[in-house]
């Protein structure tokens, strides 16, 4: 088991940075981004004062808790390298699965673990499975960002080696690249090269090398919006920004997404739950 | 680029994918993604000609296919009947502030769409927060001379890009309805109009 968080020093900080980024209007974007710089480098001087290491330990609570109609626990799930074994598991995810007959990302895989072993309807919650801002990581976000966290250190090693596997990323590649909506945007139109920016953010080149940076980073904490956000919720703002409809988690296309954007970040290392401004 | 062999073989994969025999579904992967989508978002989850062809050819259409699209995009232009093609340029630089309008939380809209144009160009030499996807515009009437010709150049090229480069990766503001007419030639004045600080 990871060391537990110590919940006096994140909340710290946290305050620390809602004092930094609160409604001071005269706070120009490069003072913003020096301050999220300041608040990650406190982090790596103490990384164990990270908010999303809370939701991380609310996950691990949480998979161990029994509920549904079965009344069981998740720890029979299944991510990958046999039941209950959570150690390394998210570092070869997204991955093709035997059982359900398709390639799921870390979410989905748990997703069908509440429904089979459970027995639960997830229905409801898959309406809306994404925080708004300011509200904490809902339960299935918590539980991935605990298994994200249990990878943390270890390379990037997809398991390529699978025909469906393989389908998945060609499929990904395509739906990157597929302008789509009113504005004609496809994911490439910002991250197909290196040094670009959105007004001042920087945007990284994920069909390059900066995707071994940074998809191993999510889950991550997002300072704008105070919570932590999965990489389904990623694909999901995404596709807001792209004036798309809201994008259903665990469908076909977000898993082939994740799984293209992963093994663009082949031998990058997870790092989740990293931060974001 | 640190890219493994195995990748690259996947990539060679994605052509055939692309090609007209995996149309069906990717049609249908599309439908599943967004299965909930509104009656009024469903026409966004399949590309026009324009963007079935851009999407077909990596937004690098040969020849023949960059000229229909050109010629599609010309098409698509509405003109003023009053001639007139520049408006208010500070009416035009609120627009080219503005990123709201057309997200599935923008529904019903609480105020008029924005042309976001700092998101992506650089403008005036006031607002330093601007994005480097598209190029400077700064000074942009005054380097065309603030010549009709290039007045109405920029009308089209703000109505629909793809006039002036095909499978451009600027949004068709005008002929995707996502701006009025009045407010593209706001847009035009902030690029044309000589009192405007893109000039000054």
């Amino acid at each position: 088991m990871k060391p537990r968080v110590t919940a006096v020093s994140a909340l710290a900080v946290a305050a620390g940075l809602a004092a930094a980024t609160g409604p001071a209007p005269a706070q120009t974007e490069a003072e913003i981004q020096r301050g999220v710089e300041r608040y990650r480098e406190m982090l790596r001087e103490d990384p164990w004062s990270n908010p999303g290491l809370l939701d991380a330990d609310r996950g691990e609570m949480l998979w161990a808790t029994a509920a549904g109609p079965n009344n069981v626990t998740l720890e029979d799930c299944d991510l990958g390298l046999g039941p209950g074994v959570v150690d390394g598991a998210f570092a070869q995810l997204p991955r093709y699965f035997e059982d359900a007959g398709r390639v799921m990302d870390a979410e989905t895989r748990i997703l069908w673990c509440m429904e089979t072993l459970q027995g639960r309807d997830m229905s409801d919650f898959l309406v809306r499975p994404h925080p708004g801002g300011g509200q904490p990581v809902r339960e299935l976000g918590a539980i991935a960002t605990w298994v994200a966290h249990m990878s943390a250190g270890m390379p990037y090693a997809p398991a390529l080696d699978s025909a469906r596997m393989q389908d998945a990323v060609a499929l990904g590649e395509v739906l990157f690249k597929m302008r789509s909506g009113p504005f004609d945007f496809s994911c490439e139109t910002c991250h197909a090269q290196p040094g670009q920016r959105i007004r001042l953010q920087e945007l990284p080149w994920l069909a390059g090398d900066e995707a071994a940076q940074v998809v191993g980073e999510w889950p991550a904490y997002r300072v704008s919006s105070t919570h932590v956000m999965t990489m389904q919720h990623r694909m999901f703002d995404c596709y807001w920004q792209m004036r798309m409809p809201r994008l259903e988690l665990g469908s076909e296309a977000s898993v082939a997404l994740i799984a293209y954007l992963t093994a663009t970040a082949e031998g990058g290392e997870v790092a989740a739950p990293g931060l974001k401004r | 680029m640190r890219r493994s062999p195995l990748l690259a073989a996947l990539v060679v994969l994605a052509l055939p994918l692309a090609a007209s025999a995996d149309e069906a579904r990717l049609a249908a992967v599309m439908q599943e993604a967004f299965a909930n989508a509104p009656d009024d978002f469903k026409p966004r989850l399949v590309p026009d000609e324009t963007m079935a062809l851009c999407n077909a050819t990596g937004n690098a259409p040969d020849r023949v296919t960059g000229d229909r699209i050109v010629e599609m995009a010309f098409a698509s232009i509405v003109y003023p009947e009053d001639g007139v093609l520049m408006g208010d340029w500070q009416n035009g630089e609120r627009l080219a502030q503005s990123g709201y309008g057309m997200r599935f939380t923008d529904y019903p809209p609480a105020r008029e769409n924005g042309g976001n144009c700092y998101a992506c160009h650089q403008l005036t030499p006031q607002e330093v927060s601007y994005g480097t996807l598209g190029p400077s515009l700064l000074g942009y009437g005054k380097l065309h001379d603030f010549s009709d010709e290039a007045v109405k150049m920029v009308y089209e090229r703000i109505w629909n890009p793809h006039t002036q480069l095909p499978c451009s990766m600027m949004p068709r503001f005008g002929a995707n309805g996502v701006l009025s007419m009045d407010q593209v030639r706001d847009l035009v004045a902030l690029l044309m109009d000589p009192d405007s600080p893109v000039n000054r």
